[in-house]
């Protein structure tokens, strides 16, 4: 069951909910982008429904939310630590099922893997999530393959349709709210993808082994190592800390976390001036296993949600769903009979 | 509500002991279980913090043996006067110092890769019926180079100590020769009851596990220990992921039978 709401009926209940929640989507940033006249695409906070971005895809996913670019784990005075408030609100975040899919890697690794991280599982627990329908996928877009189209869980679901928003949720008191602002009770289940137009098989039997292949040589040249593509998927996880101290009183600073990206030179770099995988395409390969090859090893499912914003961003136009269809021919390669 | 596993705690500097220009043993007060082979993220606020292994560890103190060679250990160089540092840990694992008991165990060391190993040869050499016979082979760049040389001649009266060095710089009373030229020779009485431990550079530990190898050890039976920067010590930062080990979790100390299909 669920509720048609006119733009008027949702706007009052975004403004009723915003009093208890930070409401953040996907927002339109007009000339946002690097490139000049290019929008931005990026999660923020929203207080109408009008800036919700719903017929395209965000550039940035809502990974920042749960996980900021740059977040302060504390500030120390010579003798002493302190650490910083938590948003005080929760949060509702509108967001499609390729990303609700990704919410799971990430607790997966800051709740799961080894000691629950205190700073993101804060934040996480006042995180409640609005699945946005997803009715067609866009040119990039593999969730059918990755087995993320359809998502289950959600606090409450959200469309735009010609004639209206339809909501519904499957908790009384959300959707309680979503009724006293509603036209009329209708049918509503949100759309999920059943077919995309790109199409990927991570071969079986995929293996570290695949590192010997030379499909990665190509991407020595190719791969320029910027990170965009680590920044733009929403199931990549990595930090670096940060320490920085204020000008005004070198006795007094921060220690931060910031997101870092296993493409980036100094990601591997270890004491004395040692370091892995030099080359680009390693250190492709190595962003590739994790995505589809080690992280399932690990964890029992792929990391990759197939979203396909690391090939909408990357300024060398590679394609990582490509990548992944190059895996099977690169696995004969190196099991020698290629 | 989880526990901020990110917050340190300062600890009071007991003992400073130079080995080299750029190498130092800081011996900190620490109270709390600790293995050797494992890491503490060792820091200095305003310079940051680097993932450093426990080099000894004693009643109510852990060593340290940090190196110069980055911004955080410059500033603990420059800085240490200030009597105290910052830890958090211990991470990983650690050496499981039972699963070489009554075995002979052959400990190769590169370098500072000595630091992770110390704890595991005091082991022994304290308590000398627990392991059938240790045999160390260390190696070091240069005479200048060697680190612990007090613990090196007090371990030479128990245990059998190979110590060399790349170049002895014309000290004849140094061996010169890789550690590698001293593993084929090696006297085992029986390799089903023996152990190997290998620390060290890239490159030492590959080429000393293929020797071990060839001397005929199992590869169930060698543990190697990696270095890498880990950021927090958890599973989360991703820096220290190789396949689909963490070496914060899952090692440092890795059975080769596991490592040897890492890669980079």
């Amino acid at each position: 069951m669920g509720y048609r709401l006119t733009e008027s009926g949702i706007n009052e209940l975004l403004q009723e909910l915003s009093k208890d929640y930070v409401l953040f989507a996907p927002k339109r940033y007009e000339g946002g982008n690097t490139f000049s006249g290019v929008d931005c695409i990026r999660y923020g906070e929203i207080t109408s429904v009008d800036e919700i971005e719903t017929d395209a895809k965000s550039d940035y996913s809502f990974k920042e939310i749960l996980l900021p670019l740059s977040q302060t784990l504390f500030y120390f005075t010579e003798d002493d630590i302190k650490q910083p408030q938590s948003r005080q609100k929760s949060a509702l975040v509108f967001l499609r099922s390729c990303d609700f899919h990704a919410v799971k890697r990430l607790d997966e690794i800051y709740l799961r893997n080894g000691a629950p991280d205190a700073y993101y599982s804060r934040l996480r627990e006042r995180c409640r999530f609005v699945l946005i329908g997803c009715p067609k996928a866009f040119s990039t877009c593999y969730c059918v393959d990755m087995g993320t189209n359809i998502a289950e869980g959600w606090d409450a679901a959200f469309e735009k349709k010609n004639d209206g928003f339809y909501m519904s949720s499957p908790q009384t008191e959300l959707a309680e709210l979503i009724q006293k602002h509603s036209a009329n009770e209708t049918d509503f289940t949100p759309s999920f993808v059943a077919e995309t137009p790109v199409k990927v098989t991570v071969p079986d039997g995929l293996s570290v082994a695949v590192a010997k292949a030379s499909m990665w040589r190509e991407y020595d040249s190719r791969c320029i190592a910027c990170g965009r593509c680590n920044f733009a998927c929403p199931t990549c996880t990595c930090f670096s800390m940060q320490d920085v101290f204020y000008q005004d009183n070198g006795k007094v600073g921060e220690r931060r976390r910031v997101q870092a990206s296993c493409m980036v030179d100094g990601f591997t770099d270890v004491a004395g001036g040692g370091s892995y995988r030099q080359k680009n395409g390693d250190r492709m390969r190595f962003k590739t296993l994790h995505k589809v090859c080690d992280f399932k090893k690990r964890f029992g499912y792929h990391m990759c949600v197939g979203c396909g914003r690391c090939d909408d961003i990357c300024p060398e136009y590679i394609s990582f769903s490509h990548i992944i269809n190059r895996l099977g021919d690169a696995m004969k390669e190196v099991n020698g009979n290629g | 509500m989880a526990e901020n596993r990110y917050t340190s705690s300062w600890s009071e500097i007991v003992e400073v002991t130079k080995h080299t220009k750029i190498e130092y043993t800081f011996r900190l007060a620490y109270k709390g279980d600790v293995k050797p082979g494992q890491f503490f993220e060792v820091s200095l606020p305003k310079y940051g913090e680097a993932p450093i292994s426990v080099s000894g560890i004693g009643e109510d103190t852990i060593d340290f043996t940090i190196r110069k060679v980055g911004r955080v250990t410059d500033a603990v160089f420059e800085n240490w006067t200030g009597d105290r540092l910052f830890l958090r840990g211990p991470y990983g694992n650690g050496f499981e110092v039972s699963l070489f008991k009554g075995k002979e165990l052959v400990i190769v060391a590169g370098g500072t890769g000595i630091s992770p190993v110390r704890g595991v040869i005091e082991h022994f050499y304290r308590h000398p019926d627990a392991a059938a016979k240790i045999k160390l082979i260390a190696g070091f760049k240069t005479p200048d180079d060697i680190l612990f040389q007090d613990d090196f001649r007090r371990w030479q009266e128990r245990l059998d100590v190979t110590l060399t060095t790349d170049d002895n710089l014309g000290d004849a009373t140094y061996r010169m020769g890789l550690v590698t030229e001293y593993i084929p020779g090696l006297e085992i009485k029986d390799l089903a009851y023996s152990a190997a431990v290998v620390v060290g550079p890239p490159a030492m530990m590959r080429f000393s596990t293929k020797a071990l190898l060839e001397r005929g050890f199992s590869e169930k039976d060698i543990w190697v220990s990696h270095e890498r920067k880990m950021c927090c010590g958890i599973g989360k930062c991703g820096h220290c992921k190789i396949d689909d080990k963490y070496v914060c979790l899952d090692g440092p100390v890795f059975n080769y039978s596991v490592a040897k299909d890492f890669i980079d």
